[in-house]
C-alpha cells in the first residue's frame, strides 16, 4: 500500500467514528492547551517582575521590615521599621543617597461628592521624586520640603485620580478628601500604567506626617534608598546596615538591592512555574490515558477487521501503518488545535495579566501529543497485527 | 517443483486446540490431495472440523502437525508476509459468515484484496464493477452490507474472492444462508469458475449441493477424522 492510499484509509476510519475521534482529539487538545497556557503565564510573570524591578533603576536599595521579602508581608511578623528610624537613616546618608520612607494605606478619595474607593494613599517625604521613578510630575510639582514642614495638608494625585476628577481642568489648588480630611492638590504624577491587574496611577501621595497623624500609622511599608551613583551602592548598603543594626536585630529588617530582589522573585516565580508545569503535566497525562483508552477500544473493536484484512492479503506492516497513521493523525490534530487555542489564550491573558508563549513549551506539547498517539496507538495495533488471521476474525 | 498438476498435498495433518485437560483434537491424520481444476466437496456433520480444515487449506491457520504443500511449496517454510502474499494472490476465500466490512460499500469491500496487491485505483474499480455486474449486483454497488439481503452479501463475498484472479477458490458453506434459488445461482457461478479452470473446494452439509461437486469427501467416515477429548495428558 502506498502513502496516499494509507491516508485515504486512515481518514475514512477517523470519519467513520466521529465521536470517538473527537474525544481522542479533545483529550490531547486539553493537555496541550494547559501546558502552553500555564507555562506562558509562569514565564510571563517572571519576565514582568524582572522588568518591573530593573525599571526602578540600578541604584535602588530597598529596606523592608522582616528578614526577607517572603516573610515581610507574612502574618505574625512585627514591623519594627519606624518613622524615626527612617529619619535617622536619612540624616546619616545625606551625602551618599536619597532616602524616601513610605507608608501605604488603602483609603477612599472624594471630590465634589464623587467617591473613589480603594485608592492607595502613600505617605512619604519631599524626597520621593528624587528616589523613585514614579514620583515624576506632569502637572504642578511634588510637595516641597517647606510645605511638608509647615504641616500643610497637601497632596499629589496619580494620573487615574486626576483623569477621574479633573479631565481638561486645572487640578492645582483644588480640595479633595483623602479619608475624612481635606487636602489641597499640588501636583499630578506621570502615567505609569496597569500591570498584574493593579493600577499604579490610582494613588494619592501625602506628607508622611499627615499620614501618620490622620491614619495613626508609624510603621513603614518600606524605605527606598537611591544611592547617588552605582559605585556607592555597596557603601550605602553597609551604612544602612550599621545604622539599623543599632536599633534592630538582624531578623527585623532586610536590605534588598535590584539584584537580590530579582533573585528572590525569580525563586518565587520559578516555584510558581514549576507548580503550573506540574498541573499541566498532570492534565496532559490524563489526556494521554484517555487517548490510550480510546485507542485500545478502537483497535480491540476492530480486531475482526484486522483479521479480515490479513486474510485478504494485508501484510503486518500494512496493518501497523494503518493504525499508526490513524493514531498520529488524531493526536497531531489534537496537538495543533491545542497549540492554536493555547497561543490565542496566552495572547488574551497577556491583555489583562501577563503571559509570554515560550517555544519550548509548544515543542514539548507537540512532541508529547505525537508521542502519545504513537505509543498508545502502536501497542494495541502491534498486538492485533501479530494475531493469526483466523483468531483475529473469530474475535468478538 | 514437482507434480504441477497437484495444487494441494496434505500429509498427516493434525489440529488440536487448547492445552492439558482442555486439549481437543479437531483434525487427525488428514491425507488429502487435490488436483488442479478439481471441484471438490467436503461434507460432514456440524463440528466435524470442516471449517478448520478449510482455514488451514486457505493459509488462515496453521496445522499443529503434518505437512501441507500448496502449489509445490511447503507452507511450513513460508514467512508471515509470504503467507499473506499467497492468501492475496493465489486463494479466494468465501467465508461461512461473509465477513464483509460493515462500514464499506459493496464496491469497496470487493476492492480490498486488490489494494493489498498494489493494483491501481482505476483498474481495480473497473474490475470490481465488472465482477459485481457479473454476479447481478450492478444496482447495489454503493450499498453497505446492512442494506443488502443475505444472498446479495454472499455474492459480494464471492466477487471479493475473485478479485485477484486466484487459482484456488475456497467456499465455506456458500449456500448455507440462502434460499434454494439464490443457492442455485451461487453454485452455478462456482461451477462456471471451475469450467474456466479454477480449482474449487466447497464445504456444505446439504446433500443436493454436495452431489453437484465432481468429487466428494466426508469428514468422519471417508477421512481419518476423529473428535475426541483426552482426559489427562500422559
Ligand atoms: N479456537 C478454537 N478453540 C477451541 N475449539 C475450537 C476452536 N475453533 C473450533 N473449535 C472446535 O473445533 C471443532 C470443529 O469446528 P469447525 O468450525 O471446523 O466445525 P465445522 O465442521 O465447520 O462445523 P459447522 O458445520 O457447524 O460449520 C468444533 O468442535 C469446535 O468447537
Ligand atoms: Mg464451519
Amino acid at each position: 500500500m502506498n502513502i496516499e492510499e494509507l491516508f485515504v484509509l486512515s481518514t475514512k476510519a477517523i470519519f467513520a467514528n466521529k465521536l470517538r475521534s473527537f474525544l481522542t482529539t479533545l483529550g490531547i487538545t486539553i493537555g496541550v492547551f494547559a501546558i502552553i497556557v500555564l507555562v506562558s503565564i509562569g514565564s510571563g510573570l517572571q519576565t514582568y517582575i524582572t522588568n518591573e524591578i530593573s525599571s526602578l533603576g540600578p541604584n535602588i536599595i530597598d529596606v523592608i521590615p522582616g528578614n526577607s521579602l517572603l516573610t515581610a508581608f507574612g502574618p505574625g511578623t512585627q514591623n519594627k521599621l519606624t518613622i524615626s528610624l527612617a529619619q535617622g537613616l536619612s540624616d546619616k546618608l545625606t551625602s551618599t543617597a536619597q532616602v524616601a520612607p513610605l507608608v501605604e494605606v488603602l483609603t477612599t478619595v472624594k471630590y465634589k461628592n464623587i467617591e473613589s474607593k480603594n485608592v492607595y494613599a502613600i505617605g512619604t517625604t519631599y524626597v520621593y521624586p528624587k528616589a523613585v521613578v514614579y514620583g515624576k510630575t506632569v502637572i504642578g510639582t511634588f510637595f516641597s520640603k517647606g510645605q511638608e514642614q509647615s504641616g500643610a495638608n497637601v497632596a499629589v494625585i496619580g494620573y487615574t485620580v486626576y483623569s477621574k476628577y479633573f479631565k481638561n481642568q486645572n487640578p492645582i489648588g483644588q480640595k479633595i478628601f483623602i479619608g475624612n480630611e481635606k487636602y489641597t492638590v499640588v501636583g499630578v504624577t506621570e502615567k505609569s500604567g496597569v500591570s498584574l491587574g493593579v493600577d499604579h496611577d490610582n494613588v494619592v501621595y501625602m506628607p508622611l506626617e499627615a499620614a501618620h497623624s490622620q491614619f495613626g500609622i508609624d510603621r513603614l511599608t518600606e524605605i527606598v534608598v537611591n544611592a547617588k551613583s552605582q559605585e556607592l551602592v555597596p557603601i550605602v548598603k553597609t551604612q544602612i546596615n550599621t545604622v539599623l543594626s543599632k536599633k534592630l536585630t538582624k531578623d527585623e529588617f532586610s536590605i534588598q538591592t535590584g539584584d537580590t530582589l530579582v533573585n528572590t522573585i525569580s525563586n518565587i516565580t520559578n516555584m510558581l512555574s514549576l507548580a503550573l508545569g506540574g498541573i499541566a503535566a498532570i492534565s496532559l497525562l490524563v489526556g494521554g490515558i484517555g487517548v490510550a483508552n480510546i485507542m485500545l477500544v478502537s483497535v480491540t473493536e476492530r480486531t475482526k477487521e484486522i483479521g479480515l484484512r490479513k486474510a485478504l492479503g494485508a501484510k503486518r506492516n500494512d496493518i501497523l501503518a494503518q493504525f499508526l497513521l490513524e493514531a498520529v493523525m488524531l493526536s497531531v490534530t489534537g496537538g495543533i488545535i491545542g497549540i492554536i487555542l493555547g497561543m490565542l489564550a496566552s495572547i488574551g491573558i497577556a491583555i489583562i495579566l501577563v503571559s509570554t508563549v515560550t517555544w519550548w513549551s509548544v515543542i514539548l506539547a507537540f512532541g508529547f501529543s505525537a508521542a502519545v498517539g504513537i505509543i498508545f496507538g502502536m501497542a494495541p495495533a502491534l498486538r492485533a497485527s501479530k494475531l493469526n488471521p483466523i483468531d483475529a476474525l473469530r474475535y468478538e | 517443483m514437482k507434480k504441477v498438476d497437484e495444487i494441494i498435498r496434505m500429509t498427516d495433518i493434525t489440529k488440536t486446540y487448547g492445552e492439558g485437560e482442555a486439549e481437543t483434537t479437531v483434525l487427525r491424520d488428514i491425507d488429502l490431495v487435490v488436483k488442479k481444476g478439481e471441484f471438490l466437496g467436503i461434507t460432514g456433520r456440524s463440528g466435524s472440523g470442516k471449517s478448520t480444515l478449510m482455514h488451514i487449506i486457505g493459509l488462515l491457520d496453521s496445522p499443529t502437525s503434518g505437512n501441507y504443500v500448496l502449489n509445490g511449496t511447503d507452507t511450513s517454510k513460508l514467512k508471515e508476509d509470504e503467507l499473506a502474499f499467497r492468501r492475496n494472490k493465489e486463494i479466494g476465500f468465501v467465508f461461512q459468515s461473509f465477513n464483509l466490512l460493515p462500514k464499506l460499500s459493496a464496491l469497496e469491500n470487493v476492492i480490498l484484496p486488490a489494494i493489498y496487491a498494489g493494483i491501481n485505483n482505476k483498474e481495480r474499480t473497473e474490475k470490481a464493477t465488472m465482477l459485481l455486474t457479473m454476479l447481478g449486483l450492478e444496482n447495489h454497488i454503493g450499498k453497505k452490507p446492512n442494506q443488502m439481503s443475505g444472498g446479495q452479501q454472499q455474492r459480494v463475498a464471492i466477487a471479493r474472492a475473485l478479485m485477484n484472479d486466484p487459482e484456488l477458490i475456497l467456499a465455506d458453506e456458500p449456500t448455507g444462508n440462502l434460499d434454494t434459488k439464490s443457492g442455485d445461482d451461487v453454485m452455478k457461478t462456482l461451477r462456471h469458475l471451475n469450467d474456466e479452470g479454477k480449482t474449487v473446494i466447497i464445504i456444505t452439509h446439504e446433500h443436493d449441493i454436495a452431489i453437484q461437486a465432481k468429487k466428494l469427501i466426508q469428514l468422519e467416515d471417508g477421512m481419518l477424522m476423529h473428535e475426541r477429548k483426552k482426559t489427562v495428558a500422559t
